[in-house]
């Protein structure tokens, strides 16, 4: 059914991307674009500049060279909060939740870019910082609802098994109600049918609320399955680019992960 | 009594003017529990009749229902009946195939499912179902790109039926009141303990005058609030969550989702519960888990207390006299102990619970009402729209079932069946002649199958499934269920089988709690990497040895059932399972296909053997199949002579 989708107008585009920490080359000149409404996956072994690329794109690092555009403008050295604010959301490999608050707070962190009422008002409290708290917690309740974690709503986050763990920072990262959804391998360390169920997540967002999702995912047969285009990197260089179809009877691609003989 | 109407829409039409602002049902979503009043919910329930009306639905036809207890499918089958129509509720957590059985088999035209999941379903079968048309579905998360050829979603058939309500402004009201008593109200489908589901065809009036009795009999009133949480599929639910808050008006309060359950409980604190012998003995075996997690202070106030509950509570309970002094006690009890354990259990405002469907352990009958819950067991059957006796307050007797409810003659036939008749009796199986009649005779009396006998006070006291008690090669008899029932009051034991039909002696399968049994472990340091290890484990064999030798001694003191004593055990290396035909949805062994799949083992705990190695075919949620192997240890339990009980009756 990926076929299907349409994709619509280009929303990020990355031009000629270096990254290097001190002597180690982490990504060298590398560009794509993603496409309004996709699922756009980046795959390549370990160490092979994804992380790294989602980093960039969510404004950890700023590339040495080459240009990020974002909803047709480029854009200049931006700190994280300003990124997300532009509506790009992420979730981090290695889970990065409150884990002593609860479900629901953690949910309404995800919220905070979108809070606007002044410390003088949250003094306060009643009237406008109420109102403001409330549309809030229904926003989140819908996304409770959709990730069907009513069950945990008040649990702490820390108590919770791994892929549940998951399935909360996939809901902060909507909480905020991205226009670009980045997730850092979310189905790392889960059993299969934790898996069907972030996959069948993952394909729901991008199907109801129109969020462009990117991924970074060692689990091929998940890749090819959820994803409208593929980027592969080996190396901090771009192998490969294109449908899953391009991307398996890519030779490249094949060598890079199957590796090849030396004699050749 | 012309005038007191005699389907459910007419009493919905009445309801929503003398509660029109009531609560009629309630359901938690987006965190909240939002209310319906009785004049909204009538009016929710037209706008989706006329909905179907326009879709084309006519009396007479059938629409299945597929979900979990949610507002919405509760009024699909007001809906359907204010049509003409018959609503055939499904068991939500069945496969494919099941359902495939029952729609076929019961010709529905229309099915509404709750969410993608069900709707997967009915589209999987939708081609080996030649009558079935139109698909309307609750949730529509997911269904963004299906097919909507003979999709509908709920909203938009309501939003049909409100224009076609304005189009037709008298035709659904002239329908209602075509309706009777005497036409067929609901399909029930078995859950099928000897074979396939057979169609339970009951009347409106089968519903509506055991509905009424039971309310006389209990004094239930508009103020009650129930947690509806049951399969819909299942009669209790049709006539708990349905039938009776029709007839009283109260509210029927639908949880946030399957998991919520138990904190959703606690919000609503309902006043009147139902539950299954099971459910109480998973609180059971959950409090005392916690219990043992609980500091040493903590645990001598509890065994303190609820030994003098056991002496005071089910005394006060049942109208009797005690001393002052047990009077305080139980009243300190109450403040340290009872109240807050009720409060947990969400039984804080309870007035009356039921539990039935099978046997309760008088243990765990006797827990729940020490702490002044007023349990009550009550038996009944599909075919009976659930009641045949009930207990009448004050006399409540853990091994008897009660008294025949109101309007129901009870007798035993001459093989010691029990047999009864009344207003609930059910219309028959649908397309099956031949089960009716087997069934049902000439003048009204069902036979239910099971073996039972009244006591001295009146009370009726059921032995086992007629066809499950057996004969032990002596001669004496074998009643598995008793023994089950015994063994599974222990909270490391989740399920019994009990072996001895022509045998020379009783012998058991054990299926292990693997909550109760895996927390045990945790605090025991005991590594486990499956239900299958722990199983095995030698300690805990030894402890489940204990149990069953505990339940030996007492078994030897009963002048009828010392021969059942437990000779050989053994631990089963995988849960029984509905998904694998062992169990069915409710819950109930099947003894046949149970017997027939693990005869190697049966013949192993006979002949002697210390060991038996088996391989059994598993079903996973998804259909897919695999296959577990296991060498099962067979272990020897002490027996006691039966001396004892006879120096006793003597």
């Amino acid at each position: 059914m990926s076929e299907e989708r349409k994709a619509g107008d280009t929303i990020l585009e990355v031009k000629d991307i270096s990254l290097s920490f001190g002597g180690v080359k982490a990504i060298t000149d590398v560009s794509f674009d993603i496409k309004q409404g996709e699922v756009r996956a980046i795959i390549g072994p370990n160490g092979a500049g994804k992380s790294s690329m989602l980093n960039v794109i969510s404004g950890f690092y700023h590339p040495q060279k080459g240009e990020v555009w974002f909803d047709g403008k480029k854009r200049g050295p931006m700190k994280p909060y300003q990124v997300a604010r532009q509506g790009v959301s992420r979730t981090f490999q290695n889970i990065a939740l409150f884990k002593g608050m609860s479900t629901l707070d953690n949910l309404m962190t995800g919220r905070i870019t979108q809070m606007n009422t002044n410390i003088f008002w949250q003094a306060i409290w009643k009237g406008p910082a109420e109102r403001e708290e409330i549309a809030h917690r229904e926003r989140v309740e819908h996304i409770i609802d959709f990730l069907g974690i009513q069950a945990i709503r008040k649990t702490p986050v820390g108590r919770l098994p791994y892929g549940m763990q998951k399935r909360v920072e996939l809901g902060r990262a909507l909480a905020a109600e991205a226009k670009l959804l980045l997730l850092d391998e979310p189905m790392a360390g889960m059993n299969l049918e934790e898996k069907e169920d972030m996959s069948r997540f993952i394909l729901d967002v991008n199907d109801e609320f129109g969020t462009t999702v990117t991924l970074i995912e060692h689990d091929i047969g998940v890749v090819m399955d959820l994803s409208d285009r593929i980027v592969v990197l080996d190396y901090g260089c771009k192998l490969a680019d294109g449908t899953p179809d391009v991307v398996r009877n890519d030779q490249a691609v094949i060598d890079a992960y199957l590796g090849v003989s030396h004699d050749k | 009594m012309a005038n007191t109407p005699d389907t459910f829409p007419k009493i919905l039409i009445e309801n929503a003017t003398k509660f029109a602002d009531k609560a009629a049902i309630r359901e938690k979503d987006f965190g909240i529990w939002q209310t319906w009043s009785w004049s909204m919910m009538r009016d929710e329930i037209f706008a989706l009749a006329n909905g179907m009306a326009a879709m084309g639905f006519k009396r007479g036809d059938k629409i299945a229902i597929v979900g979990r207890n949610r507002p919405r499918l509760y009024w699909s089958m007001c809906a359907a009946q204010c049509l003409g129509g018959i609503p055939v509720p499904v068991y939500q957590d069945s496969v494919a195939d099941e359902i495939q059985y029952v729609l076929e088999h019961s010709e529905v035209r229309f099915v509404i499912a709750e969410d993608q999941e069900q709707v997967d379903k009915m589209l999987e079968i939708f081609d080996r179902c030649p009558n079935m048309e139109q698909i309307i579905y609750d949730d529509f998360r997911g269904l963004g790109d299906y097919d909507k050829g003979n999709l509908t979603n709920f909203v938009d058939v309501q939003k049909q039926g409100r224009q076609y309500a304005k189009e037709n402004p008298d035709y659904l009201l002239q329908e209602i009141n075509k309706g009777t008593g005497a036409d067929v109200g609901i399909f029930l489908y078995t859950s099928g303990t000897t074979g396939k589901p057979k169609g339970v065809v009951m009347t409106n009036d089968n519903i509506i005058i055991t509905c009424r009795n039971s309310i006389e009999f209990d004094k239930l009133t508009a103020d009650e609030d129930i947690v509806s949480y049951l399969p819909m599929a299942w009669v209790g639910d049709h006539i708990f969550s349905y039938g009776q808050a029709y007839l009283t008006g109260f509210c029927v309060n639908c949880p946030e989702s399957e998991e919520t359950v138990a904190s959703d409980l606690r919000e609503i604190g309902p006043t009147y519960y139902f539950a299954p012998p099971r459910v109480f003995e998973n609180i059971l075996t959950s409090v005392t888990i916690r219990m043992q997690d609980a500091s040493k202070t903590k645990q001598k106030m509890f065994n303190y207390f609820m030994g003098v509950a056991k002496k005071v509570g089910v005394a006060k309970l049942d109208g009797k006299p005690v001393s002052g002094k047990e009077n305080f006690l139980y009243w300190l009890g109450n403040i340290l102990v009872y109240a807050p354990l009720k409060n947990t259990m969400g039984f804080s405002r309870i007035r009356l619970a039921y539990t039935a469907g099978e046997a309760i352990g008088p243990e765990i009958f006797d827990f729940f009402r020490s702490l002044g819950i007023n349990i009550k067991q009550l038996y009944g059957q599909t075919e009976a729209a659930v009641f045949i006796t009930m207990q009448p307050d004050g006399e409540i007797y853990a091994d008897t079932v009660g008294v025949p409810a109101i309007g129901v003659e009870v007798k035993v036939n001459d093989d010691g069946e029990v047999i009864y008749r009344g207003p609930g009796v059910f219309h028959s199986y649908y397309k099956n002649e031949a089960s009716t009649r087997e069934t049902k005779n000439d003048e009204g009396w069902v036979l239910t199958g099971d073996a039972g006998y009244f006591a001295e006070n009146g009370h009726l006291k059921i032995i086992d499934r007629a066809k499950d008690v057996g004969k032990y090669n002596d001669g004496s008899m074998f009643a598995p269920k008793y023994i089950e029932n015994k063994l599974k009051f222990y909270p490391d034991i989740k399920e019994v089988v009990a072996i001895g039909d022509q045998k020379d002696y009783c012998t058991a399968f054990i299926n292990i709690d693997l909550e109760a049994v895996g927390n045990w472990a945790e605090r025991n340091n005991v590594p486990y990497a499956s239900y299958q290890e722990l199983a095995g484990d030698e300690r805990v064999y030894k402890m489940i040895q204990d149990s069953i030798e505990q339940v030996n001694k007492d078994l030897s003191t009963d002048t009828l059932m010392s021969n059942s004593q437990i000779n050989r055990f053994l631990i089963l290396h995988k849960e029984l399972d509905p998904d694998d035909g062992e169990l069915t949805r409710t819950g109930k062994v099947r003894r046949r296909i149970v017997n027939e799949k693990y005869e190697v083992l049966i013949n192993a705990l006979y002949d002697g053997s210390k060991d038996c190695y088996i391989n059994t075919e598993v079903a996973f949620e998804d259909g897919r199949k695999g296959s577990i192997e296991a060498t099962l240890k067979i272990v020897d339990v002490k027996t006691y002579p039966p001396a004892v009980a006879l120096k006793e009756a003597s």
